[in-house]
């Protein structure tokens, strides 16, 4: 063959071609879906945790924590602008064709071979016949040419062209959209990137101690980034999340939050969030002043400000560290959210990291009658505690107590990883609202003075009851009353356990801890009727008593699994919420805006107009008649050009054929 | 010999717009202007900006749709007389749902929705035994029933609307806001396209397969109402307190629909081709409606739903940059939007440059409402995301 194609010209029909276009569409769609299954942009030590190292490393390889950022992901989408880019500049040409052209110099025979044509014999005269051709196409909208040749003339007429304005507005609109979304896109960061100029910070640490490689100047032409400001406090920086790390964004004004607010509803779901946010810049006069709120964000210069979400923002905490052992002191201390401080008063050295404070607690309860329902259960604390080693647990303790099944608790939840649901600790309250009985009932327990004097005098009283008279047997009473309610009080019903599994065969450690767990049960009533006689209480005790003594006990043997030497009691506090607000430079958002009015635009006009073309051909015949044929074309909706080239076709008929009758009826006159 | 000049003039003229319409499409446009009229005048101090600008353009939209489709006037006229009273009898205290026989058994949000349920499910079964006995009265009992219960179920909307300010002023909201409302939504559009079809191609043989799925969103509103305590009117979140929900869910939903009704008549079209492959006088090849006509109406359906869900996709990226500060955001519901958008738009090019028609396209047309589905539902159900409203 002479005429190969060039390399070029065979790269053009591949870019251009609609299957190349279809397969893209459909290739888009499917990779869109990965994003939407795994959840993008988490922490990548939930990643890590969740697929297993090589998983984790692989999928990081490919991109997906973050795929429509991938390179990948990015390549498929500039590669189907090409391809419409491609498509549009090879078909412009012919749609421009067929906007220009009426296609005069039609033959008669293709007409005639035309899905849709009429031929009529007329007794008008062929001038006459071609003006009203013209009238009545000029009348239905047409747009018209006309030529006289060989004895004939085609009057080729043709509207709706603005379908093919639809073809092109679709296409290049889309092309805007993504040229739009590319302006705004992370592309020039993540080639400073590929550059080595850049590096997103990774650790936790204040915004102005990351280093130049990970700040962005105020200049940058678009970001979309995040800062939480505390009530009162002011803010010139944001934060752009990338992969596993952040960026600092620089603002060319300060942002200051007056107050935030959360309004509710009479049924106590949030209502709105607002934040009274102050500008401060240079170019102001004075501060701007304005309140934004969820779907209302502030514009200034170019850069929206929206009201994203809400925290803590370091609010002031009174904390009471009561010991769960007597070897420690009692503690207080005035925190703040986000502050760590050194615990001195134990042997251990320890280190208290507050990291929330919480006004509302919506949890779900159990009213009276059983049923689940969300209450409020009031303001809690959550914070960490790190022992010298590093090793930490999580606890979240409420401010007030809690009512369940009647009786009242203090809780506190307790965790060692994120990931796991707090565990809980309830300890009760006693008849003063406090949490004295219990921890005075707890440092009892520790008190060896106090057990053996208990544990001799509940023994001594039930041996006379029982008429027994046996020193013997009494000392071995009472010496494992104290030495199973020290164990109790240091290691819980475990310790009790596993000395049973140490010292007795199987076969007989069911009775020996039947027996346990009987003298023990004596010698800790012993020692709860001790501690009400130091609160005065010498009185038969109530069933009340006694279900504080159930709960005491439950709690104590929960307290060596719990994990910290004190429980940590809010006493008061003073709430300061910092407001999240996400600030915006969009520049290509009006681009985007653009091409999806010509979107919109195009696809009306492709769907719901019709190019539609009709020729009628005259042929002037001898006895002054002429020989019409009549034929149509669209290129969309061929059901509904039928139906028209009927009427059309009708028309011509009725006006041109008509003619005979009344011709033969004037010959009669 | 020439033509008499009147016969050409008659033949020739075009008649315009405004010499089509009758006495009838006047009164139409008086009324909705009326209305328009007396709200403007009576509340326009308690709307603001948008609300005045949606207003004025929803007069002439509605007197175009009245005029275009003429069916649409008595319709709305039948919705806002029902409504009208179900407000009257309402009053002031939202109580009198229980109490007032016309809202406890008609007009109450609650109850004309189970009407409109319930003849839903009827008109399909009515729909059906017409085609099967091939009986015309019982089909257009049938028409008659779908009527009914588009005049029920929108009715329900409007009056829930009002019920949601009897409960609380600050409650008071459009009722587009949650599943449940949504799917009220879905049923109606698709119920009102298929009618207008219906009505264009004269042919009532579809009505059956595309009440189907409308039965099938009502079975799913009934479980949900039931099971759920759905149907429960609650306050919005802050997140969806904008005019832009007034637009963009009900934009959404003319696509779902537009989708859900070309699913259907596929599904017709594909009993159809088999009825003529294999038993060319049976049931299937002579009662139901022609392949090309079949296959017209949903290209049709397709056409409308994609341009309405571009419309809607779009409007969803303009309220997200107001709400979330980013016109997109890849979050799920938006993702599957566009592989929706990109599904149709792949249906339409095959249909446009490569001339695709018959049973491939119809199977393609049944698979795009599974995604359409997905998008719909499942990402509320399956996927989590700032689209969390609508959640199971």
């Amino acid at each position: 063959m002479k005429n190969t194609p060039s390399t070029s010209t065979r790269l053009i029909n591949f870019l251009g071609s609609m299957n190349l276009a279809i397969t893209l569409l459909v290739v888009v769609a499917i990779a869109s879906i990965i994003g939407t299954i795994l959840k993008q942009n988490q922490p990548y030590t939930d990643y890590q945790i969740k697929f297993g190292s090589f998983w984790f490393d692989l999928f990081r390889m490919l991109g997906l924590y973050d795929v429509y950022s991938a390179v990948w992901f990015l390549t498929i989408l500039a590669f189907l602008v090409i391809s419409i880019a491609t498509c549009v500049g090879r078909n412009t040409p012919g749609v421009l064709r067929e906007l220009r052209h009426f296609r005069e110099n039609v033959q008669e025979k293709s007409l005639r071979a035309m899905k849709h044509q009429h031929n009529l014999t007329t007794h008008l005269p062929a001038a006459e016949a071609q003006s009203f051709a013209q009238r009545l196409l000029t009348n239905q909208g047409f747009r018209m040419r006309q030529k006289t040749a060989d004895g004939h003339t085609v009057i080729a007429a043709m509207k709706g062209g603005s379908n093919h304005w639809g073809y092109w507005l679709t296409h290049i609109g889309i092309i805007v959209i993504c040229l739009g979304g590319l302006m705004d896109s992370r592309l020039p960061l993540m080639v400073a990137e590929w550059q080595g100029k850049l590096t997103p910070e990774t650790r936790n640490i204040p915004a102005s101690d990351v280093p130049a490689i990970s700040q962005l100047p105020a200049t940058s032409f678009s970001y979309r980034g995040n800062v939480d400001i505390p009530e009162g406090n002011r803010a010139n920086i944001i934060f752009l999340p990338m992969r596993d790390g952040y960026y600092v964004q620089h603002l060319p004004f300060e942002v200051e939050v007056k107050a935030f607010r959360v309004e509710h509803y009479s049924t106590g779901m949030p209502k709105s969030f607002e934040s009274d946010l102050l500008i401060h810049d240079k170019d102001l006069p004075a501060p701007l002043e304005k309140t934004i709120s969820v779907n209302h964000p502030l514009i200034y210069k170019g850069i929206a400000l929206y009201q994203a979400n809400f925290g803590d923002g370091g609010s002031e905490v009174k904390l009471r560290l009561h010991p769960f052992s007597t070897r420690y002191a009692a503690q207080d201390l005035d925190g703040k959210v986000f502050r760590d401080y050194n615990l001195t008063s134990s042997e251990q050295q320890f280190k208290l990291e507050v990291n929330d404070f919480r006004l509302f607690n919506i949890n779900d309860m159990e009213d009276e009658a059983g049923k689940a329902i969300k209450k409020n259960i009031g303001p809690s604390v959550t914070f960490k505690l790190r022992d010298a080693s590093g090793q930490a647990m999580e606890y979240q303790n409420y401010m007030n107590p809690v009512s369940i099944k009647g009786q009242n608790y203090y809780i506190s939840g307790v965790r060692s990883t994120p990931a796991e649901p707090f565990r809980y600790l309830h300890i009760p309250v006693d008849a003063k609202g406090g949490i004295e009985r219990f921890m005075r009932l707890l440092s009892n327990i520790q008190d060896a003075e106090l057990v053996k004097k208990s544990a001799v005098e509940t023994t001594r009283s039930s041996m006379q009851e029982a008429t027994v008279q046996n020193p013997e047997v009494e000392k071995q009473v009472v010496e494992s009353m104290i030495r199973l309610t020290m164990l109790f009080a240091t290691k819980g019903a475990d310790g009790i356990t596993q000395e049973i599994a140490e010292r007795f065969p199987q076969e007989k450690q069911e009775s020996a801890s039947e027996a346990f767990m009987k003298v023990l049960n004596a010698s800790l009533r012993a020692v709860y009727v001790e501690t009400l006689k130091q609160e005065g209480i010498t009185s038969e005790l109530s069933e009340a008593d006694w279900q504080f003594f159930d709960d005491s006990i439950l709690a104590i043997d929960k307290i060596s699994a719990y994990g910290s030497p004190w429980f940590v009691q809010l006493s008061s506090f003073t709430q300061i919420e910092a407001s999240g607000l996400q600030i915006t430079r969009s520049p290509g958002k009006d681009v985007v805006y653009f091409g999806s009015a010509m979107l919109t635009i195009g696809v009306f006009l492709l769907f719901y107009v019709t190019h539609r073309r009709v020729w009628v051909w005259i042929k002037p015949l001898d006895n002054n008649q002429a020989e019409v044929v009549v034929a149509g074309s669209a290129n969309r909706n061929q059901p509904e050009f039928e139906l028209y080239f009927n009427s059309l076709q009708k028309t011509f008929q009725q006006a041109m054929v008509q003619e005979v009758q009344d011709v033969s009826s004037t010959g009669n006159n | 010999m020439s033509v008499p000049q009147e016969t050409i003039e008659s033949l020739l003229e075009r008649p315009s717009l405004f010499k089509r319409l009758t006495l009838q499409d006047w009164g139409w446009a008086a009324v909705v202007l009326a209305a328009t009229v007396f709200v403007f005048a009576k509340y326009s101090g308690a709307m603001d900006v948008y609300e005045i600008i949606i207003l004025t353009l929803t007069a002439p939209a509605l007197i175009a749709q009245g005029w275009y489709w003429k069916a649409f006037q008595p319709y709305s006229i039948a919705v806002a007389v029902c409504s009208l009273l179900g407000i009257w009898l309402y009053g002031d205290s939202y109580a009198n749902a229980e109490v007032v026989f016309g809202l406890k058994y008609l007009f109450s949000s609650q109850s004309a929705i189970m009407w409109m349920s319930a003849l839903f499910v009827l008109a399909t079964v009515t729909y059906f035994g017409g085609l099967f006995t091939n009986h015309a009265f019982t089909l257009k009992t049938a028409s008659a029933m779908t009527w009914v219960a588009l005049v029920m179920g929108f009715t329900g909307l409007m009056v829930r609307w009002f019920e949601s300010y009897l409960i609380d002023p600050d409650f008071g909201h459009i009722p587009v806001s949650n599943l449940y409302e949504v799917f009220i939504l879905f049923c109606l559009i698709t119920g009102l396209l298929y009618l207008y079809y219906e009505e264009r191609y004269k042919n009532r043989s579809l009505g059956g397969f595309v009440l189907l799925v409308i039965s099938a969103a009502v079975a799913f509103l009934l479980w949900y109402s039931f099971e759920r305590d759905a149907a429960k009117i609650l306050p919005l979140v802050p997140a969806l307190k904008s005019y832009w929900m007034k637009i963009h869910v009900p934009a959404n939903f003319v696509g779902y629909g537009a989708f859900a009704l070309a699913a259907m008549t596929s599904v017709v079209y594909l009993i159809r081709a088999r009825g003529e492959r294999n038993n060319p006088q049976g049931f299937a090849a002579t009662r139901l409606p022609s392949l090309a006509m079949i296959d017209d109406i949903t290209y049709k359906a397709i056409a409308l739903g994609f341009a309405f869900f571009t419309i809607a996709t779009i409007l969803g990226a303009m309220w997200a940059a107001e709400a979330w500060g980013g016109y997109w955001s890849w979050d799920p519901k938006e993702t599957w939007a566009l592989i929706v958008w990109l599904n149709y738009a792949a249906w339409l090019h095959l249909r446009f440059s490569k001339g695709w028609r018959g049973v491939p396209m119809a199977w393609w047309a049944i698979v795009g409402l599974f995604i359409t589905l997905f998008a719909f539902l499942g990402v509320n159900m399956f996927l989590s995301g700032l689209h969390s409203y609508g959640e199971l």
